[in-house]
């Protein structure tokens, strides 16, 4: 689990970025942070790490204060994911890459070939092994950087903005393949603006503004409060606003995603004008 | 040794009579303090040339990043003194020399904490550097705060990894850091990049004869300044070779070290 | 004379070993509003590279066919001349900004191009006005949003006065909020001004509104090219491209066979259609 009590954070001689914060996220939890630029998303992230150590108040680990670890003891567990992959890309192959943080964590040579292989293939990156990480396309780069943090398997995953700069199939990958990681067990937290992302992955969103949280619920309940959306630079997705304009159908508040729309209308629909044989 | 060192470089817009001179009558103040430095040996005069500045500073508002930028350069200063006290320098002469050094760099420090780049890229065209290496100038320190950001991302990305920057034998050491460079140099080289396909968006090199909607003019304080630094250097001429400087005598011998 | 007017043309990057544009025909009217989209990769960029000459000025590679752009040809014209011509604005606004104070910054281009003194002053005025943010001209870039850093982007390309206006994903960095409004402000330009819109854009939900036509590019070739509700069909789902959720929500609902016919692309459309339907 990882949790923050009242946690406070100010960089030096600069106003506070995050206020009193009180977080818990339980393992094998789905959650999305979403706010504003600049409204401590990124910050917030950071300490579950260790890389940033509250100001005032504490961040906990399983079980572990932040304040007692270094970055890599933490990182063992909590992998992060940073939004531009250029800024760890170094390495002469993917599969050196890939191989950097395991080494660094001290695992023996023939678990990190084993390691290094197996997650090439989970990521279809099999044909890059040998290939120089900068010669790939932004979307394959973005791949690698995701395999060389979760090719040492960390409980909880971290990524910010990860939709940034991809299209909508890589999307679409993207979001099956958080799903595989829930269901592995893993923990999975994303830092986003996506909100139509977020609608069709349907996580625990927790909506970050000026340093203090001002929502945390189920997707379906945060994206459709108008108030809170608005406050955060969010817009609605756009099912809920046609949701909202339909209101003489009744639709349940909940609907955010074409799927579960299309769902509700359906029976709408057959009420209203007779059931249709479905074209084949 | 700190990035604070590098903070008291920093411009930080603020509005005071400091801010408001003109860039080119700043940087003959900076010289002139400079020349004077370099000049003399006599702790005295270096001493008073440190202390001459604090005024200034105040008159920036900039105390605070000032005293960061003293505090960051502790560890060079301690270096120059402890190194001339080994060659053999007597004490005095090398708390002149570590007092010198922060005079110039106080002066300096100064100039550029008050002093925006594109005023110094104003000046610079102004007095006909071309206009490229101006620009280059004015980019290079404008990109300064930006890649400081790049690196430190680049810092927390690989200690994410594991990376551990603080352990290891020396020569590990110099190795850990290659996960730090090469992100840096290509993340500069894609920014460089970007920057110039905006810049050809934009016409740079269309025509020599480039306009400048703003320009610098220089005002009764900017002419004041340099009066005031003609005449400190009058002065310190006259000090140098007229004047007989009392000097400070320990009652104790350093032991000679070598 | 048309403002864009492109025949067969093709570019292969050098070094690489396949075109990344082939055999492009698009012919563009003034004042059109034209949505540019298409997965990674599929020359959507490499084609508004030529528009300025950036192709093959500043990228080297074969470029052969015709490119017309307001009746000029492209062949052996510099960036520099083609500025006044076509403004382009890109993805980062941290990297399309030059100066320490937004006034000049906007006022850069006609420096460059040795414009007088006082035409500029007011054509920087006047910029900044058409785009909303005269009230920050002394302020420096980095005490800017990004919605606004966009803004100051378009006011410095815009003071060129060229007649189209090339937008690289521009909201890519950008807030929900912010992204929305600064499509606004193009769509503006575009009615106010007759300003042509070539915009490259991702988030279809937001741009399709106010385009009157989107191209999709698959492969470095055009797959569709009409006014967005023909273009929004089946073929444009198979190519992978992020349609408007209520898009595919019609297409959904189309599976299920209900009689919609149409491809709305905003809660409005898709309402009426709805409406529509069930009180036959």
């Amino acid at each position: 689990m990882i949790s923050t009590e009242n946690v406070s954070f100010h960089y030096p001689s600069t106003p506070e970025v995050l206020h009193e914060v009180n977080l818990q996220i339980k393992d094998g939890e789905f959650v999305a942070i979403m706010g504003e630029n600049g409204a401590g998303k990124t910050t917030l992230i950071k300490m579950f790490n260790g890389l940033l150590k509250p100001t005032q108040g504490k961040v906990f680990v399983d079980g572990v204060d932040t304040h007692e670890r270094s970055v890599a003891q933490l990182s063992r567990n909590v992998g992060l994911i940073f939004q531009n992959p250029d800024h760890q890309l170094f390495a002469e192959t993917v599969a050196d890459e890939l191989s950097f943080s395991l080494r660094n964590f001290g695992f023996k040579e023939d678990i990190v070939q084993r390691r290094v292989t197996n997650m090439l293939t989970a990521l279809d990156l099999d044909r890059y092994k040998d290939s120089s990480p900068f010669v790939l396309s932004g979307g394959e780069r973005k791949r690698v950087a995701l395999a060389a943090i979760l090719v040492w398997d960390p409980k909880h995953v971290i990524m910010d903005e990860p939709t940034i700069g991809q299209d909508y199939l890589q999307k679409d990958r993207l979001r099956n393949f958080i799903v595989q990681l829930i269901s592995q067990g893993k923990t999975v937290v994303i830092v986003s603006h996506d909100v139509e992302f977020v609608a069709e992955c349907k996580p625990r969103v927790v909506l970050l503004s000026r340093g203090r949280i001002i929502a945390d619920g189920p997707a379906t309940e945060i994206l459709t409060d108008p108030s809170v959306v608005e406050q955060s630079s969010l817009v609605m997705p756009q099912i809920s606003s046609l949701m909202a304009n339909l209101k003489e159908l009744e639709p349940p508040p909940d609907i955010i995603d074409a799927y579960s729309a299309r769902e509700f209308l359906r029976v709408k629909l057959k009420a209203a004008i007779g059931a249709q044989p479905p074209k084949r | 040794m700190s990035l604070r060192f590098v903070e008291g470089f920093k411009f930080t817009k603020m509005d005071s009579p400091i801010h408001r001179l003109d860039p080119r009558a700043k940087f003959i103040l900076t010289m002139g303090f400079f020349a004077i430095s370099l000049m003399f040996t006599n702790i005295y005069v270096l001493l008073v040339l440190f202390i001459v500045q604090i005024p200034g500073v105040l008159l920036a508002k900039s105390v605070a990043r000032w005293l960061r930028s003293m505090r960051g350069g502790l560890f060079l200063g301690v270096f120059i003194l402890i190194m001339n006290l080994i060659f053999g320098t007597p004490l005095v002469s090398s708390l002149a020399f570590t007092i010198r050094f922060f005079a110039i760099m106080s002066s300096f420090s100064f100039f550029f904490m008050t002093t925006s780049a594109d005023d110094l890229g104003l000046a610079l065209d102004q007095i006909h550097v071309p206009y490229s290496i101006s620009f280059t100038f004015t980019t290079a320190v404008r990109l300064v705060p930006t890649m400081a950001v790049d690196a430190q991302t680049v810092v927390d990305a690989q200690r994410s990894r594991g990376l551990e920057l603080d352990k290891g034998n020396f020569v590990k050491r110099i190795r850990n850091y290659v996960p730090i460079l090469i992100p840096l140099i290509i993340s500069a080289i894609r920014r460089s990049v970007e920057l110039a396909e905006a810049l050809e968006s934009r016409a740079f090199g269309a025509t020599e004869k480039r306009t400048a909607i703003v320009t610098l003019r220089m005002r009764f304080a900017d002419y004041l300044v340099i009066l005031a630094t003609i005449a400190g250097l009058a002065l310190a001429f006259y000090v140098y070779f007229y004047v007989r400087l009392p000097t400070l005598v320990l009652p104790f011998q350093m032991p000679r070290l070598f | 004379m048309p403002a864009i007017a492109a025949r067969s043309l093709s570019f292969t990057y050098a070094g690489a070993q396949k075109p990344s544009m082939d055999n492009v025909n698009l012919t563009i009217e003034k004042g059109e509003f034209v949505i540019l989209t298409g997965p990674s990769g599929c020359g959507k960029t490499t084609f508004c590279r030529c528009l300025n000459g950036l192709i093959p000025n500043f990228y080297s590679g074969n470029l052969q066919g015709d490119l017309e752009v307001d009746g000029l040809k492209v062949e052996g014209k510099s960036t520099a001349e083609l500025a006044t011509h076509v403004g382009f604005v890109f993805q980062n606004p941290e990297n399309q900004l030059f100066s320490l104070s937004v006034e000049r910054d906007v006022a850069f281009g006609l420096e460059n191009l040795g414009v007088p003194r006082e035409e500029a002053i007011e054509r920087v005025r006047w910029a900044m006005e058409s785009t909303g943010i005269l009230e920050l001209r002394d302020k420096a870039p980095y005490e800017l949003s990004g919605g606004q850093q966009q803004r100051a982007a378009i006011a410095g390309v815009l003071a060129m006065q060229p007649s189209i206006l090339v937008l690289d994903e521009p909201t890519s960095f950008l807030d929900p909020k912010s992204a929305v409004d600064i499509v606004k402000v193009i769509a503006r330009l575009n009615q106010e001004l007759q300003l042509t819109i070539l915009l490259v854009e991702h988030r279809l939900d937001i741009v399709s509104q106010y385009a009157n036509r989107v191209v999709v590019m698959d492969k470095g070739t055009i797959a569709l090219d009409g006014p967005p509700s023909e273009v929004y069909g089946d073929n444009a789902r198979l190519i992978g491209i992020g349609l408007p959720r209520v898009t595919m929500l019609f297409h959904l609902l189309r599976r299920d066979g209900f009689p919609l016919t149409r491809n709305p692309t905003t809660v409005d459309e898709a309402s009426t259609a709805l409406r529509g339907l069930i009180s036959k």
